[in-house]
Protein backbone atom coordinates (compact mmCIF):
# COMPACT_ATOMS: atom_id res chain seq x y z
CA UNK A 1 0.00 0.00 0.00
CA UNK A 2 1.40 3.33 -1.02
CA UNK A 3 1.98 6.12 1.47
CA UNK A 4 -0.85 8.20 0.10
CA UNK A 5 -3.40 5.39 0.35
CA UNK A 6 -2.19 4.54 3.84
CA UNK A 7 -2.68 8.19 4.77
CA UNK A 8 -6.26 7.87 3.53
CA UNK A 9 -6.74 4.87 5.84
CA UNK A 10 -5.23 6.77 8.77
CA UNK A 11 -7.52 9.72 8.06
CA UNK A 12 -10.60 7.49 7.89
CA UNK A 13 -9.70 5.85 11.18
CA UNK A 14 -9.10 9.24 12.78
CA UNK A 15 -12.42 10.63 11.56
CA UNK A 16 -14.29 7.59 12.85
CA UNK A 17 -12.55 8.02 16.22
CA UNK A 18 -13.62 11.64 16.45
CA UNK A 19 -17.18 10.83 15.45
CA UNK A 20 -17.42 8.80 18.63
CA UNK A 21 -17.75 12.21 20.23
CA UNK A 22 -20.10 13.75 17.68
CA UNK A 23 -21.65 16.45 19.87
CA UNK A 24 -18.26 17.64 21.03
CA UNK A 25 -16.95 17.93 17.46
CA UNK A 26 -20.05 19.84 16.34
CA UNK A 27 -19.91 22.26 19.27
CA UNK A 28 -16.19 22.90 18.87
CA UNK A 29 -16.58 23.48 15.13
CA UNK A 30 -19.42 25.94 15.62
CA UNK A 31 -17.46 27.64 18.39
CA UNK A 32 -14.39 28.05 16.19
CA UNK A 33 -16.56 29.31 13.35
CA UNK A 34 -18.20 31.96 15.53
CA UNK A 35 -14.97 33.12 17.14
CA UNK A 36 -13.28 33.59 13.78
CA UNK A 37 -16.32 35.27 12.24
CA UNK A 38 -16.41 37.79 15.10
CA UNK A 39 -12.68 38.32 14.53
CA UNK A 40 -13.40 39.21 10.92
CA UNK A 41 -16.28 41.48 11.95
CA UNK A 42 -13.71 43.37 14.01
CA UNK A 43 -11.72 43.96 10.87
CA UNK A 44 -14.88 45.02 9.04
CA UNK A 45 -15.63 47.54 11.79
CA UNK A 46 -12.14 48.97 11.43
CA UNK A 47 -12.53 49.47 7.70
CA UNK A 48 -16.09 50.76 8.12
CA UNK A 49 -14.69 53.53 10.31
CA UNK A 50 -11.55 54.39 8.35
CA UNK A 51 -12.46 53.35 4.80
CA UNK A 52 -9.04 51.98 4.04
CA UNK A 53 -5.72 51.12 5.64
CA UNK A 54 -2.63 52.40 3.85
CA UNK A 55 -4.43 52.30 0.55
CA UNK A 56 -5.96 48.83 0.96
CA UNK A 57 -9.72 48.30 0.93
CA UNK A 58 -11.63 45.70 2.96
CA UNK A 59 -12.34 43.30 0.06
CA UNK A 60 -8.66 43.34 -0.91
CA UNK A 61 -7.56 42.58 2.63
CA UNK A 62 -10.30 39.94 2.82
CA UNK A 63 -8.56 38.06 0.00
CA UNK A 64 -5.34 37.73 2.05
CA UNK A 65 -7.40 36.99 5.13
CA UNK A 66 -9.57 34.32 3.52
CA UNK A 67 -6.67 32.49 1.91
CA UNK A 68 -4.60 32.37 5.09
CA UNK A 69 -7.61 31.30 7.16
CA UNK A 70 -8.27 28.37 4.81
CA UNK A 71 -4.58 27.39 4.76
CA UNK A 72 -4.09 27.54 8.51
CA UNK A 73 -7.27 25.58 9.24
CA UNK A 74 -6.22 22.82 6.84
CA UNK A 75 -2.66 22.70 8.17
CA UNK A 76 -3.95 22.70 11.73
CA UNK A 77 -6.14 19.71 10.81
CA UNK A 78 -3.32 17.82 9.07
CA UNK A 79 -0.50 18.58 11.48
CA UNK A 80 -2.09 17.66 14.79
CA UNK A 81 0.44 14.85 15.33
CA UNK A 82 3.28 17.39 15.18
CA UNK A 83 1.44 19.80 17.47
CA UNK A 84 1.08 17.20 20.22
CA UNK A 85 4.49 15.70 19.56
CA UNK A 86 5.97 16.89 22.86
CA UNK A 87 3.61 14.78 24.92
CA UNK A 88 4.17 11.90 22.54
CA UNK A 89 7.93 11.96 23.09
CA UNK A 90 7.48 12.28 26.83
CA UNK A 91 5.14 9.29 26.97
CA UNK A 92 7.58 7.23 24.91
CA UNK A 93 5.09 6.83 22.09
CA UNK A 94 7.64 7.88 19.50
CA UNK A 95 9.32 4.51 20.06
CA UNK A 96 6.20 2.89 18.66
CA UNK A 97 6.47 5.08 15.57
CA UNK A 98 10.07 3.94 15.10
CA UNK A 99 9.20 0.23 15.30
CA UNK A 100 6.66 0.48 12.51
CA UNK A 101 7.92 0.07 8.96
CA UNK A 102 6.75 3.44 7.67
CA UNK A 103 8.19 6.93 7.52
CA UNK A 104 7.95 8.88 10.76
CA UNK A 105 6.42 11.88 8.97
CA UNK A 106 3.63 9.81 7.43
CA UNK A 107 2.84 8.21 10.78
CA UNK A 108 2.72 11.58 12.53
CA UNK A 109 0.45 13.04 9.87
CA UNK A 110 -1.69 9.97 10.46
CA UNK A 111 -2.11 10.68 14.15
CA UNK A 112 -5.18 12.81 13.56
CA UNK A 113 -7.08 14.68 10.88
CA UNK A 114 -8.74 17.18 13.15
CA UNK A 115 -12.35 17.53 12.16
CA UNK A 116 -13.23 20.56 14.29
CA UNK A 117 -10.95 22.78 12.17
CA UNK A 118 -13.87 22.86 9.76
CA UNK A 119 -15.12 25.85 11.79
CA UNK A 120 -12.28 28.14 10.80
CA UNK A 121 -12.13 26.59 7.35
CA UNK A 122 -15.76 27.57 6.70
CA UNK A 123 -15.09 31.10 7.87
CA UNK A 124 -12.09 31.27 5.53
CA UNK A 125 -14.13 30.09 2.57
CA UNK A 126 -16.84 32.68 3.32
CA UNK A 127 -14.32 35.50 3.70
CA UNK A 128 -12.56 34.51 0.47
CA UNK A 129 -15.95 34.26 -1.25
CA UNK A 130 -16.85 37.72 0.00
CA UNK A 131 -13.52 39.09 -1.28
CA UNK A 132 -13.90 37.60 -4.75
CA UNK A 133 -17.57 38.64 -5.00
CA UNK A 134 -16.94 42.24 -3.95
CA UNK A 135 -13.74 42.77 -5.90
CA UNK A 136 -13.75 43.69 -9.51
CA UNK A 137 -11.40 40.79 -10.38
CA UNK A 138 -11.63 38.61 -13.39
CA UNK A 139 -11.06 35.22 -11.82
CA UNK A 140 -9.57 33.52 -14.87
CA UNK A 141 -8.34 29.93 -14.73
CA UNK A 142 -4.68 30.92 -14.16
CA UNK A 143 -5.75 33.26 -11.34
CA UNK A 144 -7.97 30.60 -9.77
CA UNK A 145 -5.01 28.21 -9.94
CA UNK A 146 -2.85 30.86 -8.30
CA UNK A 147 -5.36 31.05 -5.42
CA UNK A 148 -4.98 27.29 -5.08
CA UNK A 149 -1.18 27.53 -5.30
CA UNK A 150 -1.14 30.22 -2.62
CA UNK A 151 -3.25 28.07 -0.31
CA UNK A 152 -1.10 24.96 -0.87
CA UNK A 153 2.07 27.03 -0.44
CA UNK A 154 0.76 28.45 2.84
CA UNK A 155 -0.18 24.99 4.09
CA UNK A 156 3.40 23.93 3.35
CA UNK A 157 4.88 26.85 5.30
CA UNK A 158 2.60 26.28 8.29
CA UNK A 159 3.26 22.55 8.19
CA UNK A 160 6.98 23.29 8.07
CA UNK A 161 6.59 25.46 11.15
CA UNK A 162 4.75 22.67 12.98
CA UNK A 163 7.49 20.23 11.97
CA UNK A 164 10.14 22.59 13.33
CA UNK A 165 8.11 23.10 16.50
CA UNK A 166 7.89 19.33 16.95
CA UNK A 167 11.59 18.93 16.25
CA UNK A 168 12.49 21.10 19.22
CA UNK A 169 10.73 18.52 21.41
CA UNK A 170 13.63 16.14 20.74
CA UNK A 171 15.82 18.46 22.79
CA UNK A 172 13.41 20.03 25.24
CA UNK A 173 10.80 17.22 25.50
CA UNK A 174 8.29 20.00 25.36
CA UNK A 175 6.99 21.69 22.26
CA UNK A 176 8.02 25.26 22.90
CA UNK A 177 5.35 27.92 22.96
CA UNK A 178 7.83 30.21 21.20
CA UNK A 179 6.74 28.66 17.92
CA UNK A 180 3.23 29.96 18.40
CA UNK A 181 4.66 33.41 17.65
CA UNK A 182 5.28 32.15 14.11
CA UNK A 183 2.20 29.96 13.62
CA UNK A 184 -0.60 31.87 15.35
CA UNK A 185 1.38 35.09 14.97
CA UNK A 186 1.96 34.28 11.31
CA UNK A 187 -1.76 33.81 10.75
CA UNK A 188 -2.58 37.18 12.29
CA UNK A 189 0.26 38.87 10.43
CA UNK A 190 -0.85 37.39 7.08
CA UNK A 191 -4.40 38.64 7.49
CA UNK A 192 -3.11 42.07 6.47
CA UNK A 193 -1.02 42.96 3.42
CA UNK A 194 2.67 42.62 4.19
CA UNK A 195 3.37 46.15 2.89
CA UNK A 196 1.84 47.76 5.99
CA UNK A 197 4.59 46.37 8.27
CA UNK A 198 8.07 47.63 9.07
CA UNK A 199 10.87 46.43 6.86
CA UNK A 200 12.65 44.08 9.34
CA UNK A 201 9.31 42.39 9.99
CA UNK A 202 8.61 42.08 6.25
CA UNK A 203 12.07 40.59 5.72
CA UNK A 204 11.55 38.07 8.52
CA UNK A 205 8.30 36.86 7.00
CA UNK A 206 9.65 36.86 3.45
CA UNK A 207 13.15 35.41 3.62
CA UNK A 208 13.15 33.36 6.82
CA UNK A 209 9.56 32.26 7.29
CA UNK A 210 8.20 32.82 3.79
CA UNK A 211 4.55 33.44 4.69
CA UNK A 212 4.69 36.64 2.66
CA UNK A 213 5.76 34.65 -0.43
CA UNK A 214 2.84 32.25 -0.20
CA UNK A 215 0.09 34.72 0.66
CA UNK A 216 0.91 38.36 0.08
CA UNK A 217 2.80 38.10 -3.21
CA UNK A 218 0.38 35.76 -5.05
CA UNK A 219 -2.45 37.82 -3.53
CA UNK A 220 -1.12 40.88 -5.35
CA UNK A 221 -1.11 39.02 -8.65
CA UNK A 222 -4.66 37.80 -8.08
CA UNK A 223 -5.84 41.31 -7.24
CA UNK A 224 -3.83 42.87 -10.05
CA UNK A 225 -2.70 45.32 -7.37
CA UNK A 226 0.76 46.80 -7.96
CA UNK A 227 3.12 46.05 -5.08
CA UNK A 228 3.88 49.22 -3.08
CA UNK A 229 7.28 47.59 -2.56
CA UNK A 230 7.79 47.04 -6.28
CA UNK A 231 7.99 43.23 -6.57
CA UNK A 232 7.85 42.20 -10.27
CA UNK A 233 4.68 40.38 -11.36
CA UNK A 234 6.58 37.25 -12.42
CA UNK A 235 7.98 36.92 -8.89
CA UNK A 236 4.45 37.24 -7.51
CA UNK A 237 3.36 34.29 -9.64
CA UNK A 238 6.29 32.09 -8.70
CA UNK A 239 6.44 33.01 -5.02
CA UNK A 240 4.15 30.18 -3.74
CA UNK A 241 6.97 27.74 -4.58
CA UNK A 242 8.69 29.05 -1.46
CA UNK A 243 6.17 26.95 0.52
CA UNK A 244 7.30 23.49 -0.61
CA UNK A 245 10.94 24.61 -0.39
CA UNK A 246 10.44 25.68 3.23
CA UNK A 247 8.69 22.41 4.04
CA UNK A 248 11.47 20.32 2.50
CA UNK A 249 14.06 22.24 4.53
CA UNK A 250 11.99 21.78 7.69
CA UNK A 251 11.84 18.03 7.04
CA UNK A 252 15.63 17.94 6.79
CA UNK A 253 15.81 19.53 10.24
CA UNK A 254 13.28 16.93 11.42
CA UNK A 255 15.63 14.18 10.22
CA UNK A 256 18.41 15.69 12.30
CA UNK A 257 16.04 15.65 15.27
CA UNK A 258 15.15 12.00 14.74
CA UNK A 259 18.84 11.14 14.51
CA UNK A 260 19.46 12.99 17.76
CA UNK A 261 16.60 11.13 19.43
CA UNK A 262 17.95 7.79 18.27
CA UNK A 263 21.37 8.55 19.68
CA UNK A 264 20.13 9.80 23.05
CA UNK A 265 16.84 7.98 23.49
CA UNK A 266 15.20 10.92 25.16
CA UNK B 1 21.98 -23.38 13.94
CA UNK B 2 22.48 -19.90 12.64
CA UNK B 3 22.26 -17.15 15.20
CA UNK B 4 19.34 -14.82 14.57
CA UNK B 5 20.46 -12.06 16.86
CA UNK B 6 24.15 -11.32 17.30
CA UNK B 7 25.38 -8.69 19.70
CA UNK B 8 29.08 -8.07 20.20
CA UNK B 9 30.61 -5.69 22.65
CA UNK B 10 27.75 -3.23 22.48
CA UNK B 11 28.33 0.06 24.30
CA UNK B 12 26.07 2.98 24.92
CA UNK B 13 26.56 5.90 27.26
CA UNK B 14 24.12 8.68 28.06
CA UNK B 15 24.73 12.15 29.35
CA UNK B 16 22.47 12.77 32.30
CA UNK B 17 22.03 16.27 33.64
CA UNK B 18 23.12 16.39 37.24
CA UNK B 19 20.67 18.00 39.60
CA UNK B 20 22.03 20.00 42.45
CA UNK B 21 20.13 19.86 45.69
CA UNK B 22 17.93 22.65 46.96
CA UNK B 23 16.42 25.77 45.52
CA UNK B 24 19.75 27.47 44.82
CA UNK B 25 20.95 24.34 43.06
CA UNK B 26 17.92 24.30 40.80
CA UNK B 27 18.49 27.95 39.87
CA UNK B 28 22.17 27.37 39.16
CA UNK B 29 21.17 24.33 37.12
CA UNK B 30 19.32 26.56 34.67
CA UNK B 31 22.39 28.62 33.96
CA UNK B 32 25.04 25.93 33.89
CA UNK B 33 24.38 22.27 33.81
CA UNK B 34 26.83 19.61 34.75
CA UNK B 35 26.52 16.26 33.13
CA UNK B 36 27.28 12.81 34.37
CA UNK B 37 27.98 9.96 31.98
CA UNK B 38 25.94 6.84 32.56
CA UNK B 39 27.14 3.68 30.86
CA UNK B 40 23.84 2.02 30.05
CA UNK B 41 25.54 -0.69 28.02
CA UNK B 42 29.12 -1.46 28.92
CA UNK B 43 30.29 -4.04 26.41
CA UNK B 44 27.41 -6.46 26.02
CA UNK B 45 27.73 -9.62 23.95
CA UNK B 46 25.32 -12.47 23.32
CA UNK B 47 23.72 -14.34 20.50
CA UNK B 48 20.24 -15.79 20.20
CA UNK B 49 19.29 -18.62 17.86
CA UNK B 50 16.05 -18.91 15.94
CA UNK B 51 13.31 -20.39 18.09
CA UNK B 52 14.80 -19.50 21.46
CA UNK B 53 12.71 -18.02 24.26
CA UNK B 54 15.03 -15.82 26.24
CA UNK B 55 14.23 -14.01 29.45
CA UNK B 56 16.10 -10.75 29.86
CA UNK B 57 16.03 -9.49 33.40
CA UNK B 58 17.56 -6.80 35.49
CA UNK B 59 16.42 -3.94 37.71
CA UNK B 60 15.33 -0.58 36.35
CA UNK B 61 18.25 1.33 34.96
CA UNK B 62 20.38 -1.78 34.44
CA UNK B 63 20.43 -1.37 30.66
CA UNK B 64 17.56 -3.69 29.84
CA UNK B 65 15.45 -1.30 27.85
CA UNK B 66 18.52 0.23 26.20
CA UNK B 67 19.39 -3.22 24.86
CA UNK B 68 15.87 -3.88 23.62
CA UNK B 69 15.64 -0.41 22.05
CA UNK B 70 18.93 -1.03 20.25
CA UNK B 71 17.78 -4.42 18.98
CA UNK B 72 14.51 -2.82 17.84
CA UNK B 73 16.35 -0.17 15.83
CA UNK B 74 15.12 2.69 18.00
CA UNK B 75 18.52 3.51 19.46
CA UNK B 76 21.91 3.81 17.81
CA UNK B 77 24.71 2.48 20.02
CA UNK B 78 28.07 4.19 20.51
CA UNK B 79 30.11 1.17 19.50
CA UNK B 80 29.91 -2.55 19.03
CA UNK B 81 28.20 -4.82 16.56
CA UNK B 82 24.57 -5.85 16.41
CA UNK B 83 22.83 -7.83 13.71
CA UNK B 84 19.30 -9.14 13.67
CA UNK B 85 18.61 -11.58 10.84
CA UNK B 86 21.67 -10.24 9.09
CA UNK B 87 20.60 -6.60 9.32
CA UNK B 88 21.91 -3.75 11.38
CA UNK B 89 18.72 -2.57 13.09
CA UNK B 90 19.43 1.16 13.18
CA UNK B 91 20.80 1.28 9.64
CA UNK B 92 18.03 -0.63 7.90
CA UNK B 93 15.16 0.42 10.14
CA UNK B 94 12.27 -0.08 7.73
CA UNK B 95 13.29 -3.57 6.54
CA UNK B 96 14.23 -4.57 10.08
CA UNK B 97 11.05 -3.55 11.88
CA UNK B 98 8.86 -5.09 9.17
CA UNK B 99 10.02 -8.48 10.50
CA UNK B 100 9.74 -7.56 14.14
CA UNK B 101 6.86 -7.69 16.60
CA UNK B 102 7.07 -5.46 19.66
CA UNK B 103 4.76 -5.35 22.67
CA UNK B 104 5.23 -2.66 25.28
CA UNK B 105 3.21 -3.93 28.24
CA UNK B 106 2.64 -0.46 29.64
CA UNK B 107 1.43 1.16 26.43
CA UNK B 108 -1.08 -0.11 23.95
CA UNK B 109 -0.53 0.25 20.23
CA UNK B 110 -4.26 -0.03 19.53
CA UNK B 111 -6.43 2.93 18.55
CA UNK B 112 -8.13 3.89 21.76
CA UNK B 113 -11.58 4.91 20.54
CA UNK B 114 -12.11 2.27 17.88
CA UNK B 115 -13.20 -1.35 17.86
CA UNK B 116 -10.24 -3.72 18.08
CA UNK B 117 -10.75 -5.06 14.57
CA UNK B 118 -10.22 -1.60 13.05
CA UNK B 119 -6.79 -1.39 14.67
CA UNK B 120 -6.00 -4.78 13.18
CA UNK B 121 -7.00 -3.60 9.72
CA UNK B 122 -4.92 -0.45 9.97
CA UNK B 123 -1.92 -2.50 11.11
CA UNK B 124 -2.47 -4.81 8.13
CA UNK B 125 -2.08 -1.75 5.88
CA UNK B 126 0.87 -0.32 7.81
CA UNK B 127 2.73 -3.64 7.53
CA UNK B 128 1.55 -4.28 3.96
CA UNK B 129 0.19 -7.73 4.83
CA UNK B 130 -1.52 -9.35 1.81
CA UNK B 131 -5.25 -9.83 2.43
CA UNK B 132 -5.33 -13.66 2.34
CA UNK B 133 -2.37 -13.96 4.68
CA UNK B 134 -3.87 -11.33 6.96
CA UNK B 135 -7.17 -13.19 7.22
CA UNK B 136 -5.41 -16.45 7.99
CA UNK B 137 -3.13 -14.99 10.67
CA UNK B 138 -5.90 -12.92 12.20
CA UNK B 139 -8.29 -15.87 12.46
CA UNK B 140 -5.59 -18.03 14.06
CA UNK B 141 -4.81 -15.33 16.61
CA UNK B 142 -8.51 -14.79 17.35
CA UNK B 143 -8.91 -18.50 18.01
CA UNK B 144 -5.80 -18.95 20.14
CA UNK B 145 -6.24 -15.76 22.18
CA UNK B 146 -10.02 -16.11 22.36
CA UNK B 147 -10.67 -12.64 20.96
CA UNK B 148 -13.93 -13.39 19.15
CA UNK B 149 -16.11 -11.46 21.58
CA UNK B 150 -13.70 -8.52 21.81
CA UNK B 151 -13.29 -7.58 18.16
CA UNK B 152 -16.12 -5.06 18.03
CA UNK B 153 -15.47 -3.55 21.44
CA UNK B 154 -13.75 -0.13 21.52
CA UNK B 155 -10.29 -0.53 23.02
CA UNK B 156 -11.01 1.95 25.81
CA UNK B 157 -13.68 -0.40 27.16
CA UNK B 158 -11.40 -3.44 27.42
CA UNK B 159 -10.01 -4.69 30.72
CA UNK B 160 -6.23 -4.72 31.03
CA UNK B 161 -6.08 -8.47 30.45
CA UNK B 162 -8.31 -8.29 27.38
CA UNK B 163 -6.32 -5.39 26.04
CA UNK B 164 -3.06 -7.26 26.46
CA UNK B 165 -4.40 -10.23 24.52
CA UNK B 166 -5.45 -7.86 21.74
CA UNK B 167 -2.06 -6.13 21.86
CA UNK B 168 -0.31 -9.47 21.49
CA UNK B 169 -2.43 -10.23 18.44
CA UNK B 170 -1.78 -6.75 17.02
CA UNK B 171 1.98 -7.25 17.28
CA UNK B 172 1.79 -10.58 15.42
CA UNK B 173 -0.53 -9.83 12.51
CA UNK B 174 2.42 -9.52 10.15
CA UNK B 175 3.73 -12.90 11.39
CA UNK B 176 7.13 -11.62 12.56
CA UNK B 177 9.81 -14.29 13.15
CA UNK B 178 11.14 -12.32 16.13
CA UNK B 179 9.11 -10.80 18.94
CA UNK B 180 10.20 -8.50 21.76
CA UNK B 181 7.85 -8.52 24.72
CA UNK B 182 8.43 -5.82 27.29
CA UNK B 183 6.65 -6.72 30.52
CA UNK B 184 3.67 -8.39 28.86
CA UNK B 185 2.14 -9.50 32.17
CA UNK B 186 2.48 -6.24 34.08
CA UNK B 187 -0.64 -5.36 36.04
CA UNK B 188 -2.59 -8.40 34.86
CA UNK B 189 -4.80 -10.54 37.10
CA UNK B 190 -3.78 -14.14 37.75
CA UNK B 191 -5.98 -15.69 35.07
CA UNK B 192 -4.92 -13.23 32.38
CA UNK B 193 -1.28 -13.83 33.30
CA UNK B 194 -1.72 -17.55 32.77
CA UNK B 195 -3.45 -16.97 29.43
CA UNK B 196 -0.68 -14.65 28.24
CA UNK B 197 2.06 -17.03 29.37
CA UNK B 198 0.35 -19.95 27.75
CA UNK B 199 0.09 -18.02 24.51
CA UNK B 200 3.75 -16.97 24.55
CA UNK B 201 4.75 -20.58 25.11
CA UNK B 202 2.64 -21.79 22.17
CA UNK B 203 3.90 -19.00 19.95
CA UNK B 204 7.43 -20.11 20.65
CA UNK B 205 7.00 -23.90 20.65
CA UNK B 206 4.48 -24.29 17.84
CA UNK B 207 5.31 -21.42 15.52
CA UNK B 208 9.02 -21.33 16.24
CA UNK B 209 8.97 -17.59 16.88
CA UNK B 210 12.05 -16.23 18.62
CA UNK B 211 10.95 -14.43 21.77
CA UNK B 212 12.93 -11.98 23.89
CA UNK B 213 11.02 -11.32 27.08
CA UNK B 214 11.86 -8.60 29.55
CA UNK B 215 9.99 -8.79 32.81
CA UNK B 216 10.08 -8.18 36.52
CA UNK B 217 7.78 -11.12 37.12
CA UNK B 218 9.95 -14.08 38.05
CA UNK B 219 7.06 -16.48 37.51
CA UNK B 220 7.14 -15.46 33.85
CA UNK B 221 10.78 -16.46 33.75
CA UNK B 222 10.31 -19.73 35.59
CA UNK B 223 7.38 -20.90 33.51
CA UNK B 224 8.55 -19.67 30.12
CA UNK B 225 12.23 -19.25 29.67
CA UNK B 226 14.75 -21.92 28.83
CA UNK B 227 17.44 -19.29 28.93
CA UNK B 228 17.88 -16.28 31.16
CA UNK B 229 20.17 -13.33 30.68
CA UNK B 230 20.72 -11.12 33.69
CA UNK B 231 21.98 -7.59 33.15
CA UNK B 232 23.30 -5.22 35.77
CA UNK B 233 25.34 -2.06 35.53
CA UNK B 234 25.40 -2.33 31.75
CA UNK B 235 27.01 -5.78 31.77
CA UNK B 236 25.64 -9.28 31.29
CA UNK B 237 26.07 -10.89 34.70
CA UNK B 238 24.76 -14.29 33.80
CA UNK B 239 23.58 -16.05 30.66
CA UNK B 240 22.29 -19.61 30.65
CA UNK B 241 19.50 -21.86 31.89
CA UNK B 242 17.76 -21.14 35.18
CA UNK B 243 19.60 -24.13 36.66
CA UNK B 244 22.93 -22.64 35.52
CA UNK B 245 22.01 -19.35 37.13
CA UNK B 246 21.16 -21.02 40.42
CA UNK B 247 24.30 -23.11 40.36
CA UNK B 248 26.43 -20.06 39.71
CA UNK B 249 25.04 -18.09 42.61
CA UNK B 250 24.45 -20.69 45.29
CA UNK B 251 23.96 -24.40 45.91
CA UNK B 252 21.69 -23.53 48.78
CA UNK B 253 18.31 -25.18 49.28
CA UNK B 254 15.59 -24.40 51.71
CA UNK B 255 13.84 -26.74 54.14
CA UNK B 256 10.61 -25.41 55.60
CA UNK B 257 9.26 -27.17 58.68
CA UNK B 258 5.91 -26.82 60.43
CA UNK B 259 6.47 -27.80 64.04
CA UNK B 260 3.78 -29.57 66.04
CA UNK B 261 2.04 -27.54 68.75
CA UNK B 262 4.10 -26.84 71.84
CA UNK B 263 7.41 -27.78 70.23
CA UNK B 264 10.10 -25.13 70.28
CA UNK B 265 12.97 -24.95 67.87
CA UNK B 266 16.38 -25.04 69.45
CA UNK B 267 19.02 -25.54 66.82
CA UNK B 268 20.22 -27.82 64.11
CA UNK B 269 23.78 -28.24 62.91
CA UNK B 270 24.72 -27.85 59.25
CA UNK B 271 21.72 -25.60 58.53
CA UNK B 272 20.98 -21.97 59.25
CA UNK B 273 17.62 -20.59 60.23
CA UNK B 274 16.67 -17.89 57.76
CA UNK B 275 13.13 -17.30 58.94
CA UNK B 276 10.97 -18.29 61.89
CA UNK B 277 7.31 -17.34 62.05
CA UNK B 278 5.25 -19.00 64.76
CA UNK B 279 5.57 -22.73 64.39
CA UNK B 280 7.10 -22.43 60.90
CA UNK B 281 10.86 -22.58 60.55
CA UNK B 282 12.76 -22.10 57.34
CA UNK B 283 16.28 -23.52 57.10
CA UNK B 284 18.91 -22.98 54.47
CA UNK B 285 21.40 -25.77 53.84
CA UNK B 286 24.06 -26.82 51.40
CA UNK B 287 23.17 -30.26 49.95
CA UNK B 288 26.88 -31.08 49.56
CA UNK B 289 27.46 -30.57 53.27
CA UNK B 290 24.34 -32.35 54.40
CA UNK B 291 22.08 -34.36 52.09
CA UNK B 292 18.42 -33.39 52.22
CA UNK B 293 17.38 -36.88 53.35
CA UNK B 294 19.91 -36.83 56.17
CA UNK B 295 18.81 -33.38 57.32
CA UNK B 296 15.15 -34.42 57.32
CA UNK B 297 16.03 -37.57 59.25
CA UNK B 298 17.82 -35.52 61.91
CA UNK B 299 14.99 -33.02 62.16
CA UNK B 300 12.25 -35.63 62.43
CA UNK B 301 14.28 -37.55 64.99
CA UNK B 302 14.57 -34.54 67.24
CA UNK B 303 11.26 -32.68 66.77
CA UNK B 304 7.60 -33.53 66.45
CA UNK B 305 6.55 -31.96 63.17
CA UNK B 306 3.35 -31.54 61.16
CA UNK B 307 4.77 -30.96 57.71
CA UNK B 308 7.94 -30.14 55.82
CA UNK B 309 9.10 -29.39 52.31
CA UNK B 310 12.32 -28.74 50.44
CA UNK B 311 12.54 -26.07 47.78
CA UNK B 312 14.96 -23.98 45.78
CA UNK B 313 15.35 -20.39 46.89
CA UNK B 314 13.03 -18.24 44.78
CA UNK B 315 14.57 -16.71 41.69
CA UNK B 316 14.19 -13.23 43.24
CA UNK B 317 16.59 -14.25 45.99
CA UNK B 318 19.03 -15.71 43.50
CA UNK B 319 19.08 -12.51 41.54
CA UNK B 320 19.37 -10.33 44.62
CA UNK B 321 22.41 -12.40 45.63
CA UNK B 322 23.86 -12.13 42.16
CA UNK B 323 23.65 -8.34 42.39
CA UNK B 324 25.07 -8.38 45.89
CA UNK B 325 28.00 -10.47 44.67
CA UNK B 326 28.64 -7.98 41.87
CA UNK B 327 28.13 -5.20 44.42
CA UNK B 328 25.41 -3.55 42.40
CA UNK B 329 22.33 -1.87 43.80
CA UNK B 330 19.38 -4.30 43.63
Amino acid sequence: MTGLRLYGRYAAVSLRSQLQYRASVVMQSIGAFMVTVVEFLGMWALFDRFGQVRGWTLPEVALFYGMISISWSLCDALGRGFEVFGTMVKAGDFDRVLVRPRSTVLQLLGVELTLRRIGRFTQGVLVLGYAIASLDVDLSVPRALLVLAAIIGSICVFLGLLVLQATTAFWTTETLEVWHAFTYGGVTMSQYPLSIYRSWFRDLFTYIIPLGCVNYLPGLAILGHPDPLGTPVIVQWLAPLAGPVFLVLALQVWKIGVRHYRSTGS
Amino acid sequence: MVAQIVVENLCKAFQVAERRPGMWGAIRGIARRTYRTVRALDGISFSIDAGELVGYIGPNGAGKSTTVKTLAGILVPDSGRCEVRGRVPWKQRLAHVAELGVVFGQRTQLWWDLPVVESFELLRDIYRVPEDRYVRTRDELIAVLDLGALLDVPVRQLSLGQRMRCDLAAALLHAPPIVFLDEPTIGLDAISKLAVRDFIKRLNRENGVTVVLTTHDMDDIETLCTRVMVIGGGKILSDGTLADLRARVTRERWLTIDLADGVTWTDEVDATVIRQEGSRVCLAFDPQVVAPAELIRRVTARYAIRDLFVENPPIETIIARLYAAESLPP
